[in-house]
């Protein structure tokens, strides 16, 4: 059983990375998560399980670590908020290059620039369109809840490893500060070396006499062998979107319309549904989980069933809602309501907002 | 008396030099004359005296040396532009046994990266950094770099470089002196200057690189760094011959050889 403790977003965050033995934490404060690094810090994780944690220079200096360890096989993370997520992504593009598995949580504030360290949903292309160059793609979990912000974090390091690719986390400043009651996972033990050298072989470990030596890079200045890495990521991509979607449908089995919301949004949206429902209409929620890879065939199946509208809810000026329209292909009215600046949207305003962008009258 | 033949020369007690057994097979693709081949074979033979092939990691940079991952036969992580101190901390941080070592040029490490640099030599990281300086960008076909000499032209300073306009206001800097700054730094173990453009000079810059990896399996903190005044004949448009004297005439002057500090000590000269 795992142990029922009252924590904010961030702490929990932090508190699952020691617990499912993570090797090693690089990171730089920047609010709204400097609770993350502060809280490893505090628990001293070094002599709990061995854990690394270490205070970068920048986001850049962070991220690059995080590429290397992870090269050497082992698990790492890291945390920001989105103008030090920015910086990241010269890192991202090379953990996506050179394929190497690692978490980083994004909890996201407004921009863009500076901007405003309230919450915010304005990152989700960064997060799910790329940011670095190239073409590659990183899997996007985004937590509706501080168990959730518990929870991605070991399935996080299970998807980074299965696939050898970054995941993220993206959450948001409200997620990221509230207190919640959340179950933690008893202790893990961290691998040993023998363990990793056993598990990934791939590994930089310090090649054995005798073996290949091992190399973890982005380049190859080979066209025919670069087109064909870059087909081998796209199948694994493939492989991704085949099986790791993720979402929950809440009220939708005899919806007409559907809020599509995710983390702090679909919070609200959920009691958008209570509210629609109290006054007759049939509306639903489909909290995407994943955000890459997009429950875009949940959508359609939805349609299918007869859903004629979706209202894409965001703390954003629209960016989610190009994945719903792609989604609905013209099959079925699809439109965007959000606040931003750091103003969250009462469940009223998105259930007005429903009605008049989407139902009508 | 019988002829000598060739088999009877070819024993093992007339071998006077081998290529290092930690170099592969890939032929190197540095311009003839180039320093950094000199430097590849010297880490190669000191990490093959020491006997850590099977637990050094590299990190290689952006720049001429990006694939110095396929001459070395050790794993090896290839870092983005300036990173690879932040790089090699990762790893040593998660694998404290393992000797880690990065690779770099001027402009990777004292440009783009001067921030992983200098914060790396700050933490005293227990790792070995290796600074080949040419004072121009290679890779990139001879732009200017930080360490670039004064009124020495490069494709971004066509006509010298010009630190100040004549009417004082800047223009493209001075040389960085990015090795005294870190010897100043706490972090920093053992600092030293070396080259390799004669026998005699390779011969001290395999002691101080032999003495940067020894003191990286020997302690637990320090940073050892080991800057190699090196060329770039083909950027320098010289001949090997004349670059290599270019090199003691011009750069040795502003970058001076010797060590600059030793067991955490500066040396006073
Ligand atoms: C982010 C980024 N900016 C610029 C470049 C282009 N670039 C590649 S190597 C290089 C300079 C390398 O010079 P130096 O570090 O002195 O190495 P050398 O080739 O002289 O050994 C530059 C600017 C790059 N690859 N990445
Ligand atoms: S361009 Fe310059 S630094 Fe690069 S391999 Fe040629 S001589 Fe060496
Ligand atoms: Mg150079």
């Amino acid at each position: 059983m795992g142990e029922l403790k009252l924590m904010k977003g961030n702490e929990a965050l932090a508190e699952a990375a020691i617990r499912c033995g993570a090797d090693a934490y690089f990171g730089y404060p920047i609010t709204p998560q400097s609770e993350v690094i502060e809280y490893l810090s505090e628990q001293n994780p070094y002599e709990r399980t061995g854990m690394v944690v270490l205070q970068a220079e920048s986001e850049l200096a962070a991220i690059n670590m995080v590429y290397a360890a992870g090269a050497a096989g082992k698990h790492v993370m890291t945390s920001s908020s989105s103008p030090g997520v920015c910086l990241k992504q010269e890192g991202l593009a090379y953990i996506a290059g050179a394929e190497v598995p690692c978490v980083f949580a994004d909890v996201v504030r407004g921009g863009p620039g500076l901007g405003t360290i309230q919450p915010s949903q304005a990152d989700y292309f960064q997060n799910t369109k790329g940011g670095g160059n190239g073409d590659y793609r990183n899997i996007v979990l985004a937590p509706a809840s501080v168990q959730e912000m518990a929870d991605f974090v070991p399935l996080g390091f299970d998807l980074a490893f299965k696939y050898r690719m970054a995941v993220c986390i993206l959450s948001d400043g409200a997620i990221g500060q509230m207190m919640e009651k959340v179950v933690l996972p008893e202790q893990k033990a961290r691998l040993t070396e023998e363990e990793i050298k056993a598990k990934y072989p791939w590994a930089l470990t310090g090649r054995k006499r005798g073996t290949q030596h091992r190399v973890i890079t982005s380049l190859d200045l080979d066209s025919a062998r670069m087109e064909e890495h870059n087909r081998a990521l796209q199948r694994k991509y493939d492989e991704v979107t085949k099986n790791e979607v993720r979402y929950e449908m809440i009220d939708c089995d005899d919806a007409d319309y559907v809020f599509v919301a995710y983390g702090s949004s679909a919070r609200i949206a959920q009691k958008s549904v209570q509210l629609g429902r109290a006054e007759g209409l049939k509306v639903g929620l489909l909290r995407p989980i994943t955000l890459w890879p997009y429950p875009t065939k949940a959508i359609q199946s939805l349609i299918d069933k007869g859903v004629k509208g979706f209202l894409s809810v965001e703390l954003s000026c629209g960016q989610m809602i190009e994945d719903v329209l792609l989604a609905c292909n013209g099959r079925a009215k699809a439109e965007h309501f959000g606040r931003v600046g750091g103003i969250i949207h009462t469940p009223e305003e998105v259930l007005e907002a429903m009605k008049k962008q989407i139902i009508g009258e | 008396m019988a002829e000598i033949t060739l088999q009877d020369i070819i024993q093992p007690e007339n071998l006077v030099y081998e290529k290092s057994k930690l170099l592969t097979e890939k032929p190197f693709h540095y311009c003839p004359g180039c320093g950094h081949g000199t430097v590849h074979r010297i880490i190669a033979e000191v990490l093959e005296e020491l006997g850590v092939d099977d637990r050094t990691i590299g990190v290689s940079p952006v720049g001429c040396a990006v694939m110095a991952y396929d001459y070395f036969d050790v794993d090896f992580v290839e870092a983005a532009h300036g990173r690879a101190p932040a790089c090699a901390t990762g790893i040593k941080r998660v694998w404290p046994d393992k000797v880690v070592f990065s690779y770099q040029g001027d402009g990777d490490l004292a440009a783009i990266g001067t921030c992983e640099t200098i914060h790396t030599c700050n933490r005293g990281e227990n790792i070995t950094m290796i600074f080949v300086n040419n004072g121009i960008y290679g890779m990139t076909g001879g732009q200017m770099a930080p360490t670039t000499l004064v009124g020495m032209k490069t494709a971004t300073t066509p006509y010298g470089r010009m630190p100040q306009w004549p009417d004082g206001t800047p223009n493209n800097g001075f040389p960085l002196q990015i090795t005294q700054l870190l010897a100043q730094l706490p972090g920093t173990r053992y600092v030293t200057r070396q080259a390799v453009f004669s026998p005699a000079a390779v011969r001290n810059a395999k002691k101080a690189i032999k003495k940067a990896f020894q003191n990286q399996i020997e302690n637990k903190n320090g940073v050892n760094f080991v800057e190699i005044v090196s060329n770039c004949n083909s950027n320098w448009k010289m001949s090997a011959v004349d670059a290599n004297k270019w090199l003691q005439d011009n750069m040795l002057p502003v970058y001076p050889l010797g060590d600059l500090k030793d067991n955490f000590e500066l040396i006073k000269k």
